[in-house]
């Protein structure tokens, strides 16, 4: 008893030291995910982002048909650097609604028409409110909406060409 | 040299981008009422900003914090309680977006590791103590 006693503090050391080593190098997880999914899209109207697309409202969302919802902003470069996987996915006949955080019509036009454009409704955040609602934590995250206008799967970050076939399973199993 | 700019890109967390559209208009303004902005700034100083993990919305200046404290101001003023507004948080980002951990299994041993700890520095210097008594 008395031996264990000594080495005790050496032992809560050990353990101190190996935590934080665990926490500071290895198994470190910063995303913030949704607790949404599997519920409802919160009832929400978002006025257009631009003038070339049309509005977005949660009806929008319950179409019978799962979509994509694609959350971006014309001034984040990831948005821009996931574009080309947004066309992928819309050639492969996945649906895709988007809504701008915190955007100007002007900037998100000039966005679609250098980085091209896969959107079919855009809505306007300008205030993030939306996005809280959502449980969503930052651009661009993607979002699986089944046809009833449950959140089935949420994309944290951008989709690079790796996360094509993850993205295309979930819609499917939204169907 | 373009490829390397695009992976930098790729790198850069979105964090640090800010938008070209003003701050919300309660994002820095207080309310009317000082006693309702009053439990809007306690209630600010315990929500963690989504973007820049490890500070409060209060303490941070990213544009997706104003927005939520805009968003706290706005509902304290409509007359919601500031618990209330937290548990609407929780319910879509976890308990990671309160700074006030609920008392339950998983969060238990934060909650205990004081008191044990406490006990057994207690129990470790009652030793000491009492062999000074006895000289």
């Amino acid at each position: 008893m008395k031996r264990l006693i000594l080495w005790l503090p050496l032992i809560v050391l050990i353990a101190f030291v190996a935590t934080v080593a665990f926490r500071l190098y290895g198994g470190k997880d910063d995303i913030v995910r949704s607790q949404m999914i599997g519920k409802p899209v919160p009832e929400f109207a978002l006025e257009a982002a631009v003038k070339s697309h049309p509005a977005l409202r949660v009806q929008d969302l319950r179409t019978g048909e799962p979509r994509l919802l694609n959350i971006f902003a014309s001034w984040c470069a990831p948005c821009a650097i996931e574009s080309p996987q947004l066309r992928e996915l819309q050639r492969r006949g996945i649906p895709i609604d988007a809504v701008a955080i915190r955007d100007r019509p002007e900037d998100v036009a000039a966005f679609l028409q250098r980085y091209g454009d896969s959107f079919a409704r855009i809505g306007s955040d300008p205030a993030t409110q939306f996005q809280f609602a959502l449980g969503s934590s930052g651009v661009p995250e993607t979002f699986v909406i089944d046809g009833k206008g449950i959140i089935r799967h949420q994309h944290v970050g951008y989709i690079g060409p790796e996360d094509l076939d993850e993205i295309t399973a979930a819609y499917e199993a939204a169907k | 040299m373009r490829a390397a700019i695009v992976f930098l890109l790729m790198l850069a967390p979105p964090a640090f981008a800010q938008s070209a559209l003003p701050p919300s208009e309660y994002a820095n303004r207080q309310l009317a009422d000082p006693r309702q902005e009053k439990n809007a700034k306690a209630l600010m100083e315990t929500l963690r900003c989504l973007v820049c993990q490890g500070q409060s919305i209060a303490d941070s200046d990213a544009d997706m914090a104003g927005d939520m404290r805009a968003l706290v101001r706005q509902r304290i003023e409509a007359g919601e309680e500031p618990e209330s507004i937290r548990k609407w948080l929780v319910a879509r980002y976890g308990n990671w977006v309160s700074y006030d951990p609920p008392v339950e299994p998983v969060t238990w041993p934060l909650w205990a590791a004081p008191i044990l700890l406490l006990g057994a520095g207690i129990y470790l210097a009652r030793g000491r103590f009492k062999r000074r008594k006895s000289k």
